[in-house]
């Protein structure tokens, strides 16, 4: 059927084959880099420092994995892996559940200061933790934060964009459902838990893609607050990793720490990639 | 848009906002305004005390070549990756569009560079053109070219464009794939009975259909390159050669942090401040129009 429907503006023969070798063209490309660095890290320190380095994965996979998860070059790569799993899934939990509960009072509730209140959440869609990085450290640090999960959690779920979301979805559920549940006598949040939080189960999950994703690549951040190597975050820790000065850094290592690095995000994304380009597409509206 | 049907009381939604509310105050309009006010300050050697400088800050910044430089960096950069993310992609959700089998799996191994951090794919591009090991810079070498974006300030451009723009690739082409699906295969289908061949198709019908989805990606990836692309920088080129690639953003953690001028890095925030408003009104205004149609 589909191909009927198509068959008019579609190539045939030839054609087709020439676009699926563009296609494959276009995925080598854009792949290089990462198999590249799988190369890397299959390799010994030798073939990489005398270039050009194979093509074709070596046989130190092990050897290499080994030496990054459980020694590292400052701290084991474990270590780190854990960390960025904590801040990852801290920030989607700690961010789906402010907002949550954020835009139920924001919809269903008319209380004093509601419009002031929606005002200034809704500022705070402008300023991305970058911009405002030397007062927030300072923040950070007055509550002795610094090198903990909290102080690298707190600060980057502080922002409206789940909020708005939710809010946008809160607004689709039918008024009949909340009218029912007042006669009915339901108090407001056996409303919100019993019918609000499963109606929004696919948003919620969509955003903890979304936001696992935003938590597990963070870098500036975890850069200034976590100066206790056994703090660091994968994602920040490989930088950490080069040698200062002229030695030779520990590419194989380096490499396999890159791979770990990018495995959890892309699972995710792959696994969920439905939920992902959905959550993606609702978030930038 | 309102409810009609909404709960009695108000303390409870007190409580409900509450979270959101201390979090944004302590981690987000403290710090802001704090930012603004240090941006009028100048703190002496010591850190001791400061003396107020009203606007001095924003004048020195402003009249500063380095500053200056810094803001045309920013342009080319972001200009260079918005291009160099959004031109492949559209080629490539184009010839995905084409094909009815085996699109998905193509789909599939494209996301993948979107996974990848910012900080990662800069380790990723650093080492195919490390100036000892990397691979590309070998054969560039075999080639007769030497490439050493350690001392070439294009090059590093060249090179931190490339690496921020890569992970980007796959959330254009998400978006243009997804766009190119939607659009009426019937008007297709008449444009080819006319007689109309493919880029004829292209240019005339399909490119004005994209135009809402281009433009909407134009602003994303603006922001972008102002604001997450940090990490390629960091482990790229650290802001070198010569601030060749000191983009606004690093310049207000290597002020701030690395040099220690608390004033000047704040009155930088507030520009960038400014500047990210001026970006966020630009996309609502699109939004809201394209809500409307």
């Amino acid at each position: 059927m589909a191909a009927q429907q198509h068959g008019m503006v579609e190539k045939r023969g030839a054609g087709i084959w020439l676009t699926h070798a563009l296609m494959i063209l276009g995925v080598l490309v854009i792949f290089f880099p990462i198999w590249l660095a799988f190369v890397a890290s299959t390799v010994s320190q030798p073939e990489i420092v005398r270039p050009p380095m194979p093509i074709w994965p070596g046989d130190q996979f092990w050897e290499n994995y080994k030496a990054a998860l459980f020694s590292g070059v400052n701290v084991p790569v474990a270590t780190m892996l854990f960390n960025s799993l904590v801040m990852a899934i801290g920030i989607a939990v700690g961010k789906i559940a402010i907002s949550l509960l954020s835009a139920f009072a924001i919809v269903y509730f008319k209380f004093p200061g509601r419009t002031t209140f929606f005002w200034l959440i809704f500022l705070t869609l402008m300023l991305p933790v970058e911009v405002r990085i030397v007062p927030t450290f300072e923040v950070v640090a007055g509550f002795g934060m610094l090198n903990s999960y909290g102080g690298l959690i707190f600060p980057l779920i502080a922002s409206a964009t789940a909020t708005f979301l939710f809010r946008q979805f809160f607004l689709t559920i039918p008024d009949e459902l909340a009218e029912a549940a007042r006669v009915d006598g339901a108090r407001p949040m056996r409303f919100f838990i019993d019918i609000v939080v499963p109606m929004s189960r696919t948003n919620i999950a969509a955003l903890f893609v979304i936001l696992f994703i935003y938590g597990w690549n963070q870098y500036l951040w975890p850069l200034l607050i976590t100066t206790d190597p056994e703090m660091n975050t994968i994602v920040m820790g490989i930088k950490q990793m080069f040698p200062s000065g002229d030695d030779v850094a520990n590419w194989p290592v380096i490499m396999a720490t890159s791979i770990l690095a990018m495995i959890p995000p892309v699972i995710v994304v792959v696994s969920m990639q439905k939920l992902f380009v959905r959550g993606l597409v609702d978030s930038e509206k | 848009m309102e409810k009609r049907v909404t709960f009695r009381g108000w303390l409870l939604p007190l409580v409900l906002i509450a979270p959101q509310v201390i979090i944004s105050a302590v981690f987000f309009f403290y710090p802001a305004a704090q930012a603004i006010w240090q941006s009028l300050f100048i703190p002496d050697p010591f850190g001791l005390s400061s003396q107020f400088v009203g606007l001095g800050n924003f004048e020195f910044l402003l009249s500063d070549k380095f500053y200056r430089a810094s803001f045309l960096t920013t342009a080319i950069f972001s200009t260079l990756v918005t291009l160099c993310s959004m031109i492949p992609a559209l080629f490539l959700a184009v010839i995905a569009d084409r094909l009815i089998k085996g699109s998905g799996a193509y789909r599939t191994l494209l996301i993948w560079p979107y996974a990848v951090a910012p900080a990662v794919a800069g380790v990723l591009w650093l080492f195919m053109f490390n100036t000892r090991v990397g691979v590309i810079s070998w054969y560039l070498s075999q080639l007769g070219y030497e490439w050493n974006h350690v001392l070439n300030g294009t090059e590093a451009m060249g090179l931190v464009v490339v690496a921020s723009a890569w992970g980007r690739i796959s959330y254009n082409f998400l978006f243009f794939f997804a766009a190119l699906q939607s659009v009426p295969r019937s008007v297709i289908e008449a444009a080819a009975i006319d007689g109309a061949h493919f880029w004829r198709r292209f240019f005339t019908i399909v490119l004005p259909l994209l135009s809402p989805t281009a433009f909407f990606l134009l602003v994303v990836n603006v922001v972008y390159s102002f604001f997450e692309t940090f990490g390629v920088i960091h482990t790229i080129t650290g802001g070198g050669p010569q601030q060749a690639t000191t983009i606004l953003v690093y310049k207000v953690f290597s002020d701030g942090f690395v040099g220690q001028d608390l004033g000047s890095s704040s009155a930088q925030s507030v520009i960038l401040l400014i500047v990210v408003g001026l970006l966020t009104v630009i996309q609502f205004k699109y939004v809201e129009k394209r809500v409307h149609y």
